[in-house]
């Protein structure tokens, strides 16, 4: 699987994309979705709520599992997709696309995200 | 769950691999767990048809002139009274009552040699102990229980189409084979015993054969289903089909700690067999307390949202836990959450409202409701 180029990537498996306005979107990657299986709840942060990086902001289920969905930043929720909440599948059919989970206004970030390539040698291993 | 040490690989292990499948640890096994969407996969064994390697169960065979009088001992169902060619569902208990495992018993058939042989089939985490127990409980017994956990691959074709699938690999009489019934035979010019068993809650089929004949098994079967839609299936789909079909697995709706009549499942004790058997003390007092004091219930609950059910969480009334959910999992045929789950009698009426589970510190409403969940239209 291929993780795209211009997104970075936490060690808990998520993605963040370039900020626009300040404004980041958050999902998490194929390879994570492929390791949860068919994904049929999500319990995203609600708009205006604080994140931060490395804590938990809501539960992504599945068939056999429940996990915890990890924000890769700090800030302020401005949008979540409520289209993944009525459908979670799209966060196995479209992990980079439709299956986004939630757009942050980013007041702080680690300074441990890796780049693609570091994310695919880290998540090969 | 045991993982010490290295895993176990089935015949079937490279050809896994090769189709791309998620493999699992599963009571020592390195097993397929899904090989794409296991709600893909659960949807072909309800509609069309799956193929299983289910090579972790453990087989032990007993032979003997007095094979039947063993089993009769040891477990506590009426084996005796099973004819050639057919098999039955049973359970092996403690002394004291608790649940070592549910088994099936084959009666083989067709020689008279055969109709004394007994092929018992254990969980694939509860195989040694099953063994254990069978060996210690033969003494005196003119019988031999035989390990043929490395003699058998098994597989599985679950489903509306497995029938007309197996058809075309097979000239045996599959249309005078009954459910929980098993004949020997060649499929696709392999030797099988054919059993007309599963754990889907469909109508299918579980070939034993040897393990080196497994793969050329595997590939003739899928062949033969390419027009039927059949799919390889891992045992996450496993889980959910027999979750919906409401029968029980080991460890989560027996255990030790139960005995059959705690588990609902009192019908597979037979009080009334010749001789004595192990637990049948113990037993009888189960039953009568059940009788006196109805023990928690196995219910079926349904939920009304989308959060799902997991094994151990409480079930709970105004606030106060009235039971446990013994398995969960989002039903792909209902298309809610579904969970089995010990609850007092008191709230056990399908119908009953006000229950709710405890997840993760939210109460989310369930409705009770009689198992299964899901059954075949015949």
């Amino acid at each position: 699987m291929s993780n795209p180029k211009e997104l970075r990537y936490s060690k808990e498996h998520e993605w963040l994309s370039a900020a626009e306005d300040g404004v980041s979107t958050v999902g998490i990657t194929e390879h994570a979705a492929n390791a949860l299986g068919d994904v049929v709840f999500v319990q995203l942060p609600e708009v205006g709520d604080s994140v931060s990086a490395g804590e938990t902001c809501g539960e992504l289920e599945s068939t056999k599992s429940v996990s915890d969905l990890y924000s890769p930043v700090s800030g302020e929720v401005t949008e979540v997709n409520e289209d993944v909440v009525n459908d979670p599948s799209l966060v196995n059919s479209a992990p980079f696309e439709g299956g986004w989970l939630f757009k942050v206004r980013i007041t702080d970030e680690p300074g441990d995200l890796l780049s693609a390539d570091e994310y695919t040698a880290f998540s090969a291993g | 769950m045991s993982s010490t040490g290295e895993l176990r690989h089935t015949a079937l292990d490279a050809l896994h691999r090769s189709l791309g499948a998620t493999m699992t640890d599963f009571a020592g096994w390195d097993m397929p767990l899904r090989y794409g969407s296991e709600r893909d996969e659960h949807t072909a064994v309800r509609t069309k048809a799956g193929l299983f390697d289910l090579s972790h169960m453990g087989e032990i065979t007993v032979t003997g002139p007095q094979a039947a009088a063993l089993l009769d001992f040891a477990l506590v169902g009426n084996i005796g009274g099973v004819k050639p060619g057919r098999a039955r569902y049973t359970m092996i208990c403690r002394a004291d009552g608790g649940i070592l495992d549910d088994l099936i018993v084959y009666r083989l058939g067709e020689t008279e040699a055969a109709s004394s042989e007994y092929l018992v089939v254990a969980n694939a985490s509860n195989a040694q102990v099953v063994l254990d127990a069978l060996t210690e409980r033969a003494a005196g017994f003119d019988a031999e229980v035989r390990d043929d956990r490395d003699a058998y691959a098994l597989i599985a074709v679950q489903g509306p189409r497995s029938p007309g699938i197996l058809k075309s690999l097979t000239d045996a009489d599959l249309d005078g084979l009954k459910y929980y019934a098993g004949l020997p035979g060649t499929v696709a010019g392999v030797p099988a015993l054919i059993a007309r068993t599963g754990y889907t809650g469909e109508d299918g089929f579980e070939l034993f054969v040897k393990p080196e004949h497994a793969v050329e098994l595997w590939q003739a079967l899928t062949k033969a289903g390419e027009g039927a839609g059949l799919a390889p299936c891992g045992l996450s789909c496993r889980d959910t089909l027999r979750l919906e079909a409401g029968m029980p697995l080991y460890g989560h709706e027996l255990s030790t700690s139960l005995t059959p009549f705690d588990a609902g499942l009192g019908r597979v004790v037979k009080f009334e067999k010749e001789g004595d058997f192990v637990g049948r003390e113990a037993l009888r007092e189960a039953a009568a307390r059940a009788e006196a004091q109805p023990p928690r219930v196995l219910v079926g609950l349904v939920a009304e949202g989308r959060r799902v059910p997991r094994a151990g969480y409480a079930v709970v009334v105004g606030g106060e836990v009235i039971g446990e959910v013994t398995s969960g999992a989002p039903s792909p045929t209902l298309g809610k959450p579904i969970a089995m789950a010990y609850v007092d009698a008191a709230h056990a009426a399908p119908g009953t409202t006000g229950v709710g589970v405890d997840i993760r510190g939210s109460h989310e409403p369930y409705e009770v409701v009689a198992l299964p969940f899901y059954k075949r239209q015949k």
